[in-house]
């Protein structure tokens, strides 16, 4: 059988596409929120160290993943987009963006919330929160570049580079500020939460962190729709498709 | 002589000359080099004012101090290296001619390094006395401004090329550029604080060393591919 594995990376083919699934991960995503917030709030039981505070891990651990996670797939796309000239991936990595701006930003404010009650500040210079913080830089960035740049095509090449000399440093920044930290203050906060986390905690956040990535997939693919929709306006299948834009 | 040693007798000859006349119109330019080192020794001079002159403190930041002045200096002076050239064409002329581009950036770096980075590294020394650094850590940091700011050239090369052009351009670059040479401040400041805390600074040079070799690497193809692109 012959496959074209190559048909939706066509904006023409992907759009109708990404409409007509996106509004299912919505639906997912409320779902496995519901699921993972119930296990959260009501199922998990009080930590005997932390008290109740320390149930904001059910959106802070899962937005922290989806924040580093995003990074790197909006980095896969724009290079994708800048070796093959592929349109519709340099789309997709502008579409990224703004959410991984948004779990990066919730990581860390949520993770300022939880550090008020437990550590007496909202702010310690912990080699995560550090890093944490110059991905968001990173993000920002990103998105100042393109916002930047008017010629379309010239901006998704740019954040092309940018995403790529950026995804290489990542690494060598996270190791540089952990080495920082750890020579400039004592290992007397970290991270680590309770010695072993009890299972039932664990599956409230896994079931946040898929929450999290549905509702990922849902706000890119609708995104997407958009920037497809404002870079084709004047493509006769879109007129087809959608009379009202022009 | 064979076509492709006299294609590389001519790229070499390209570049000295590319590297003379950098340095030419750094010469005639002299009063844009006192800038940044004038700069350089605001920004170190307003910390004290800002945090108060504790001798014990002022050792205790200085290291750092200088490192950040020289990093925010780097990138003040980072417009020179491709905006006056892009603005006359020549620059387009560079991008056009058959001589590979990462060596055309690549020397364009080594101009920009010589004219701001040595600079900056004799200066620091002079510095860091105003804030009480030891001989030992005043050797560390000049050594360490040394080998950073060819980093900082090379990583601003690319954030140049990426905005030529761009409204706004100079405040972007900032932006994209600062966050990653994160990693340069660290082992920088790093080093001065391990030279005066008495454990050596081998370590920290020697990763600083490390990101040089992979930044000279690597940096002048992504700057090349960033200036084709904002010259297409």
């Amino acid at each position: 059988m012959q496959v074209n594995w190559f048909k939706y990376a066509a904006p023409a083919n992907f759009f109708p596409l990404a409409g007509k699934i996106y509004p299912w991960f919505y639906v997912f995503a409320a779902l496995l929120a519901v699921a993972g917030m119930y296990i959260g709030f009501f199922v998990a039981p009080t930590d005997f160290q932390q008290g109740e505070a320390y149930r904001i891990i059910f959106i802070h651990v899962p937005a922290a993943w989806m924040s580093m996670f995003l990074y790197l797939v909006m980095a896969f796309y724009a290079s994708l987009g800048f070796i093959f000239n592929t349109r519709l991936s340099s789309m997709m990595a502008r579409a990224i963006a703004p959410t991984g701006a948004m779990f990066t930003f919730l990581a860390l404010w949520t993770g300022s919330m939880w550090g008020r009650p437990m550590w007496g500040a909202y702010w310690v210079w912990d080699a995560r929160l550090t890093s944490e913080l110059i991905l968001f830089f990173l993000y920002i960035g990103f998105m100042a570049l393109q916002a930047a740049i008017d010629d379309p095509r010239r901006g998704d090449k740019a954040g092309g580079v940018l995403a790529l000399v950026g995804a290489i440093n990542v690494p060598i920044i996270y190791f540089s500020v952990k080495w920082w930290n750890t020579l400039h203050q004592g290992s007397s906060i970290n991270l680590t939460r309770a010695p072993s986390m009890a299972s039932i905690m664990l599956w409230g956040m896994l079931l946040m962190a898929l929450s999290f990535w549905m509702y990922s997939i849902a706000v890119i693919l609708s995104r997407v729709q958009c920037v497809i929709a404002e870079r084709e306006r004047r493509a006769a299948w879109l007129q087809h498709i959608e009379p009202h834009t022009t | 002589m064979s076509p492709a040693i006299q294609n590389q007798s001519s790229s070499f000859a390209m570049a000295i000359a590319l590297l003379r006349r950098d340095l030419l119109l750094v010469y005639r330019r002299r009063s844009d080099s006192v800038t940044v080192l004038v700069f350089f020794s605001i920004v170190v001079s307003l910390f004290p004012l800002g945090v108060g002159a504790d001798p014990t403190m002022l050792r205790l930041i200085g290291g750092g101090v200088v490192w950040v002045a020289a990093l925010l200096s780097a990138m003040l002076s980072l417009p020179r290296l491709f905006s006056s050239d892009f603005a006359d064409g020549t620059l387009e002329q560079l991008v056009l001619s058959p001589q590979p581009l990462a060596l055309t950036v690549g020397i364009k770096c080594l101009a920009h390094w010589l004219a701001t980075g040595i600079p900056l590294a004799l200066m620091a020394p002079l510095l860091g006395l105003q804030f009480g650094l030891d001989s030992d850590a005043l050797w560390v940091l000049s050594l360490g401004v040394l080998m950073g700011t060819p980093i900082l050239s090379l990583i601003g090369a690319v954030g140049t090329a990426l905005t030529l052009g761009l409204r706004g351009g100079n405040l972007l670059v900032a932006l994209l550029v600062l966050p990653l040479n994160i990693p340069v401040l660290i082992l920088g400041a790093g080093a001065v604080d391990a030279a005066q805390s008495g454990l050596g600074a081998g370590a920290h040079l020697s990763l600083l060393g490390a990101l040089l070799i992979m930044t000279l690497i690597g940096a002048p193809f992504a700057a090349a591919s960033a200036l084709r692109i904002s010259l297409d």
